[in-house]
């Protein structure tokens, strides 16, 4: 099974550890990973701000990066939702939208496609579920709040197969973090309000860290915690996941 | 009241949380009435069947307004209630001045209504000398507070009954200090009662309209614009064109869906139907478009017409809720008025669709499943094609595409950018960086992902 592996610009940059661990982990369960080597973003910052239209040249690039794999696996629930509903290039239409069919955040992947049943993971914490929204009301990756109707979670799943792992869920399951792109730096007061009481709920249940399938919420729930000085700390969901002792 | 003011909803949102204590009991009170809601629509195995039938319906009756109002005006018209049709606010206000003029009728009660909100309609009739008395409890405090209502069913949810009681203390004469609800409510009531009791004009708002029978629903949970309706010789009733529905007994997916989403009861302690005027009093009905057939013409936004004005959307928004509804300028606050109002004035309400996070929570709340964070992320679009984006933002969006699609420029930037973080902090550790404001920044390691990968063995292109 010939993967290819979205890394995230952000995470390329700030966090190459989660993106590492995406890597070893997928290829410990057996795919074959590469890593297209002139990635760089999906476009999302410009389209969410109200400039899709200056998407063209990102679109363009991801489709000639994406091109001819089986899987395209990112570990971020936001970006492949993002590619999943506007990647369209011009004259590469058609690979696109095979693109667009292809692209899996890492624990729908890991649950839909692989079918994971076991990790050989340990990670002897308390550790809070934050719920990305991208992942969550876009990508379905885990049941909604809002919706009657059967819960599942299939990064809660995941994390119920590490061993040590105390997995704890915050009074507020899926509240939105705040973070939302170039919202975090426009609307600065709300959105650090938001992620302030967001570290707050996790913090009143006792966790060590917080875990996410996207690293933008936990990289503005990290700045949060560090200027609190606080001991929580934030990890991204393939970390733990990959995680051996 | 209108919400006169320079100010774009980031400014208005920080200076609300300039009181942090009073942010966290806003945000607690809705989070409040969204639990009451998910508690309400859990009851209901049928829940979600419901919304898509509730959004199917609506559907049906935007694909067919215009036969749909002409059904319902020529059987509102047997029923012997006269109807009026305005194609603007202005149209709206002067239809309703002119009924009261005619009648020499200078005082009038009126029940919620975010219709006249949108148009203006007490100022106007203030200007004209009318005296407007808003009889819902919770508009009649923001009324007295000369303020707009913050929420559209909860007008005054942003106030404390301490402030409540202040405000009654000076309009109504209760006792100073009083602010226990029970007291300050029945203060209400006797005030509003010599009220209802002396008006000859009573105008209400409409839920339904219903194009079957030519009836008009109207819910309350104080009967105040029962009262006033039924005490007044001339009722007036304001609605959009938005507001029909083809049959009465579509009103059993509606009814069963509209407070269970605001407030999470069952059903509103009055859901009172209007078909004919009492013998020796009249019914005016005002249809009115106020840019709303515009909005119909606008595929991608024509949905946001579906809305039956729940709120539901405001309680869940986190934005909402730790922004308060004042923020938002506009007589309908939250994620639907952030849809709504561009279609109205693109310029005035260019910041609106931006003051979200796109988490989607609003779209998955709304009882006619309106899809409003696709609509937000579509108005953000429209907004910087049309020009409305500040010139600044559009020279950095078009820096960082360059460099995005190019990459030997994005990773000449990683690598400058990781560089400036790691060896010259306060460059952009400083107060003119929004996100290091209450945020540290995120720590610079040594290499990217794609550094370290290019020296990994075997590595796979």
């Amino acid at each position: 099974m010939r993967v290819a592996l979205f890394v995230p610009c952000y995470v390329d940059q700030f966090y190459p550890q989660a993106a590492i661990a995406t890597l070893e982990l997928l290829e410990k369960l057996g795919c074959e990973v590469h890593y297209p080597k002139n990635q760089t973003c999906c476009g999302q910052p410009m389209a969410n701000s109200g400039y899709e239209h200056l998407t063209g040249g990102c679109n363009s690039l991801f489709v000639d990066n994406f091109s001819g794999f089986d899987y395209i696996v990112c570990p971020s629930g936001s970006c492949t939702l993002h590619i999943k509903e506007h990647l369209h290039a011009d004259g590469k239409e058609m690979q696109a939208a095979e693109i667009r069919k292809k692209v899996y955040e890492l624990t729908e992947f890991l649950v839909d496609v692989l079918r994971v049943k076991q990790l050989g993971a340990s990670f002897p914490y308390r550790v809070g579920l934050h719920q990305s929204c991208h992942g969550l009301r876009g990508l379905r990756i885990a049941q909604m709040s809002e919706l009657v109707a059967d819960p599942f979670s299939k990064p809660g799943q995941l994390l119920n197969m590490v061993s040590g792992l105390e997995l704890v869920t915050p009074g507020r399951a899926d509240d939105c973090c705040g973070f939302g792109g170039t919202f975090c730096v426009v609307e600065e007061a709300v959105s650090a309000k938001m992620g302030k009481d967001r570290v707050a709920d996790h913090v009143s249940h006792g966790v060590q860290y917080i875990t996410s399938a996207d690293l933008s919420c936990l990289m503005h729930l990290e700045g949060i915690l560090r200027r609190q000085n606080s001991g929580v700390k934030v990890i991204h969901i393939a970390e733990i996941l990959n995680n051996s002792l | 009241m209108s919400t006169a003011t320079d100010k774009h909803h980031p400014q208005l949102a920080a200076d609300f949380n300039r009181d942090e204590p009073r942010v966290n009991w806003h945000d607690e009170t809705l989070w409040w009435v969204r639990a009451k809601r998910d508690m309400a629509a859990h009851k209901l195995p049928e829940w979600e069947l419901l919304r898509e039938t509730a959004s199917q319906i609506k559907l049906n009756v935007l694909s067919n307004l215009s036969s749909y109002l002409e059904q319902f005006e020529a059987n509102a018209n047997k029923n012997g209630i006269i109807v009026h049709w305005a194609q603007d606010a202005a149209e709206h206000n002067q239809i309703v001045y002119n009924l009261l003029e005619q009648r020499g009728i200078r005082k009038m009660v009126k029940s919620k209504s975010m219709l006249t909100e949108e148009c203006h309609l007490n100022e106007y009739l203030k200007e004209q000398g009318i005296d407007v008395i808003d009889s819902d409890l919770g508009e009649r405090i923001v009324q007295l507070a000369n303020e707009p209502p913050s929420h559209i069913v909860l007008p005054c949810i942003h106030k404390k009954k301490e402030e409540i009681g202040d405000i009654f203390h000076e309009h109504l004469g209760s006792a100073k200090g009083e602010s226990d609800p029970k007291i300050l409510t029945e203060t209400a009531r006797q005030h509003l009662r010599e009220v209802f009791l002396t008006r000859r004009a009573a105008l209400t708002g409409v839920n339904f309209a219903v194009a079957e029978t030519g009836e008009f629903v109207i819910c309350t949970n104080e009967g105040n614009a029962d009262m006033g309706a039924h005490l007044a010789e001339i009722h007036i009733a304001s609605m959009g064109i938005e507001k029909i529905i083809p049959e009465r007994k579509h009103l059993g997916v509606f009814l069963r869906l509209l407070t269970r989403s605001a407030t999470g009861q069952p059903i509103t302690t009055y859901s009172s139907h209007f078909s004919k005027p009492q013998d020796g009093s009249e019914i005016h009905l005002i249809i009115v478009d106020n840019g709303r057939s515009v909005q119909l013409g606008r595929e991608d936004f024509r949905n946001s017409l579906k809305c039956i004005r729940c709120g539901a959307c405001m309680n869940t928004c986190p934005v909402y809720r730790k922004s308060g509804g004042h923020s938002y300028h506009t007589a309908i606050a939250g994620p639907i008025g952030s849809i709504l109002a561009p279609n109205l004035d693109m310029k005035k309400y260019a910041d609106l669709p931006f003051a979200s996070t796109l988490c989607g929570s609003c779209s998955n709340v709304c009882p006619v499943k309106i899809d409003i964070h696709d609509q937000l992320y579509k108005w953000r679009q429209v907004i910087v094609k049309e020009g409305y984006s500040p010139k600044a933002k559009t020279m950095a969006m078009k820096a960082m595409a360059l460099t995005l699609s190019s990459p030997a420029l994005y990773r000449m930037g990683g690598k400058t950018g990781r560089f400036v973080f790691k060896y010259a902090p306060f460059a952009v550790n400083n107060k003119f960086n929004p996100w290091y404001n209450q945020r540290e920044m995120p720590k610079a390691p040594d290499q990217s992902f794609g550094e370290w990968y290019a020296k990994r063995k075997g590595a796979k292109n």
